[in-house]
């Protein structure tokens, strides 16, 4: 994980590479490199939330791309002064206890001061934005196989409702056949 | 469109468009009598709907401010969002899923079955399923219920494949696709389903029935159908004899308005129903309309619910198709062996991405959250949905410590768990784990309720009027030109998805106000 640091506060940027793992991602992606710019938080604080956000809902192989996100909706949420404090403080903290730049201490030590944070108001603000933001997007549908919107697509009565293989298929009784083709 | 003068005293004022109250509006307007339905949300389409699960939630829910109290987890998972219904043209049927059960006899005699509960207030209906027998059949007609009136079964989607085998290996002998207002082939004007996965952001198809799609354009093909959408009643007025004469409300730009009415029918879903009456207080009702028995508000019912998820290691892909699949009904009988009375089903549910992060552990965080997830195209679910027990002190109340948009004060909704309800979960808990567990499950999760999509029996019928809100015609028993229409007239909740009885009860009171506005009696 890159911890790149800027202390420009407008203009600033969170970037990355996706890595080569995430074929789904790299699918859906114009090109490997991504870059969000930031309007509230500086990069610092965006990459600080970024790996916030990978301890509160950690997925391994989930392209960093994807955690930005979270980064970006906080980033909006910040442009509310009363938020943009309750976040800055909240990385205050985190550095404070960290006994220097949270980011720099080991991962094991981040996440024992995150469970020393969960409940408080700046976790849930970050927790309650992740669990939407994170897992309502194309690139996350694409990382853990979810369709989407199917309605332009005919829906699944011939993409798979029933594709299911692993098991024997119920009898007629049960569960007719499609009755409408 | 129908316009009626807002001081035409003629008309039958129906409050919320949803299942009780578009139904009744179509069944009242088919007789020949006009209507003014005013319903606070929004009229959408199948065109507006959006195949995406928060936004859709944004679209159609009811989001105004409520606040809840008690021993439910909601409380502390859900505090502002007790319950998960719409707010918009149609109500909660366009969010709901379809499944379309009656009730039993047993059901409908809970006290004398299950016999006094401690902090239990059972009653039984002053209905029997004899009475209500021919309305239900009407009313699976009307939604077109699979397995009905010759109606093919729904074909199975993957998330059904699992469920049904495990049901087979653990010995559930009956279980299909269940009862589905959602049509299997094309019926009544609507296509067939396409197995698209939203159901519950609308379905764009309109292969599902709901108010929006049949019942309220077919009372506008009658020219009587007044309906005013983005217009939400504050308060029902009354004359010196007590009767109803009308109701206040704010239009789509936030103007006051008032319409007069000779009847007027409550039907804002089991929290506003109840609420609206207490909002109605006067100095001659001053605990609210129609609430000398002290009962509007109690006995809040909202099933006995709970999920168990389960990961496996091959593909299921549960959000392909229909959100509710299948079902499995052994459990449903009243069997006191079991630890509890009453019973439950089990049905087939599918939760999108976007939302599963916020309802598998609610507030949760972590790898106990994240792991399950990673396997999310290898899941498959259930939901758990069982009578609970109403309970008087389970009841929505007016905070007047907090405003709505309106400067009106905000529902509270209390709740608290009763020992049956607890030991009914945790059986199906365990019943949905070994249904999965037979099938090969790597991981299985049970999770808490949602917020509760089914809202009953705050202004219960009974036969007697000391213990309820309304008669079994669910006209107000304090009241005569006051009735409820939706389902809050439960007195019990019955361990069956709520929305046919609804639509059963509104169709028969349909038919008995316009008996009785024909007699001049109302
Ligand atoms: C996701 C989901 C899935 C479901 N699946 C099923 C299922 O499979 N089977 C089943 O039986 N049930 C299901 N349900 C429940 C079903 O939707 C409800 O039982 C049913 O719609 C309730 O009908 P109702 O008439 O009481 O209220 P609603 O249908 O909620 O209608 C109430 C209407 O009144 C309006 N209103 C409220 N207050 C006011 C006011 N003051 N002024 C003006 N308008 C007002 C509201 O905006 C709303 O449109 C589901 C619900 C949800 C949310
Ligand atoms: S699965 Fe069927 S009912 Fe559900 S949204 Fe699709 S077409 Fe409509």
């Amino acid at each position: 994980m890159s911890t790149r640091r800027s202390f420009i506060s407008k203009g600033s940027t969170i970037a990355g590479v996706l890595s080569l793992s995430s074929t789904a991602i790299i699918a859906l992606a114009p090109a490997r490199a991504w870059a969000l710019d930031l309007e509230s938080l500086t990069t610092l604080q965006g990459h600080t939330l970024l790996v916030l956000s990978r301890h509160i809902f950690p997925h391994d192989t989930l392209d960093s791309a994807v955690y930005a996100l979270v980064v970006k909706d906080l980033d909006t949420l910040a442009s509310d002064p009363k938020v943009a404090t309750l976040l800055i403080e909240g990385i205050r903290r985190l550095n404070e206890v960290a006994g220097g730049h949270w980011l720099d201490i080991s991962p094991e030590r981040q996440l024992q001061i995150v469970e020393s944070i969960a409940g408080g108001e700046f976790f849930e603000k970050v927790r309650s934005t992740a669990v939407i933001s994170l897992y309502n997007n194309e690139l996350a549908f694409a990382h853990f196989g979810y369709g989407g919107s199917s309605f332009e697509r005919g829906g699944y009565l011939n993409r798979g409702f029933d594709d299911l293989t692993w098991l024997p298929s119920p009898p007629d009784e049960a569960s007719p056949r499609r009755s409408n083709r | 469109m129908k316009k009626y003068d807002n001081n035409d005293s003629s008309v039958v004022v129906i409050i919320g468009s949803g299942a009780g109250g578009g139904t009744l509006a179509n069944e009242l307007c088919q007789k020949g009598i006009g209507v003014v339905v005013l319903e606070a949300g929004k009229r959408q389409s199948t065109s507006t709907f959006i195949n995406d699960e928060w936004a859709s939630f944004e679209q159609l829910a009811w989001r105004d401010r409520r606040t809840s109290s008690g021993s439910w987890r909601i409380a502390t998972d859900f505090p502002n969002l007790p319950a998960w219904v719409c707010k918009t043209v149609g109500g909660s049927t366009t969010h709901w899923s379809g499944c379309s059960l009656r009730m039993r006899e047993h059901e409908f005699n809970a006290l004398s079955v299950y016999g006094e509960i401690d902090g239990a207030s059972l009653r039984n209906w002053p209905l029997s399923l004899g009475e209500l027998e021919d309305f239900y059949d009407r009313a699976e007609d009307k939604l077109g219920v699979t397995r009905t009136h010759g109606i093919p079964g729904l074909p199975g989607n993957n998330n059904f494949k699992v469920f049904y085998n495990g049901a087979k290996r653990v010995g559930y002998r009956d279980c299909h696709t269940g009862h589905i207002a959602i049509n299997s082939k094309p019926r009544d004007g609507r296509p067939a389903c396409q197995q698209i996965g939203f159901c519950s952001q609308g379905c764009k198809t309109g292969a599902k029935w709901s108010t929006l799609i049949t019942e309220i354009p077919a009372a506008e093909a009658t020219g009587r159908l007044d309906l005013r959408s983005e217009c939400h009643v504050s308060r029902i007025e009354h004359d010196k004899s007590g009767k109803v004469t009308g109701v206040v409300y704010f239009d789509s730009n936030g103007n006051e308005q008032q319409q007069l009415a000779r009847i007027v029918c409550v039907a804002g879903n089991a929290i506003e129903t109840p609420r609206l009456l207490l909002m109605s207080e006067s100095s001659q009702f001053p605990d609210g309309l129609a609430n000398t028995s002290g009962e509007v508000g109690r006995n809040y019912q909202r099933h006995t619910t709970g999920t168990v998820y389960a990961t496996f290691d091959d593909p299921v892909h549960m959000y392909r198709g229909a959100t509710v699949a299948g079902i499995i009904s052994a459990e449903s009988d009243h069997r006191p062996e079991r630890g509890f009375a009453a019973g439950y089903q089990l049905e087939t549910v599918s939760v999108g991405l976007p939302s599963i992060a916020s309802f598998l552990e609610p507030g949760g965080w972590g790898r106990k959250v994240t792991t399950p997830i990673d396997d999310y195209a290898n899941m498959a679910a259930l939901w758990i949905i069982g009578e609970d027990l109403p309970q008087s002190e389970n009841r929505i109340t007016l905070n007047r410590s907090e405003e709505d948009q309106w400067g009106m004060p905000v529902p509270n909704v209390h709740y608290d768990d009763h020992a049956n309800d607890v030991a009914m979960r945790n059986h199906g808990f365990r019943q949905g784990s070994a249904i999965y567990d037979a099938v090969g499950a790597k991981r299985i999760i049970q999770s808490p309720p949602f917020p509760s999509s089914h809202n009953m029996g705050t202004c219960r019928m009974s036969e007697e009027p000391w213990f309820g809100v309304v008669n079994k015609w669910g006209q107000t028993h304090d009241i005569p030109n006051l009735f409820v229409s939706d389902g809050s007239q439960f007195t019990t909740s019955a361990a069956v998805n709520p929305t046919l009885t609804i639509v059963a009860l509104a169709i028969r009171q349909a038919d008995w106000i316009a008996l009785r506005m024909g007699r001049r009696d109302i």
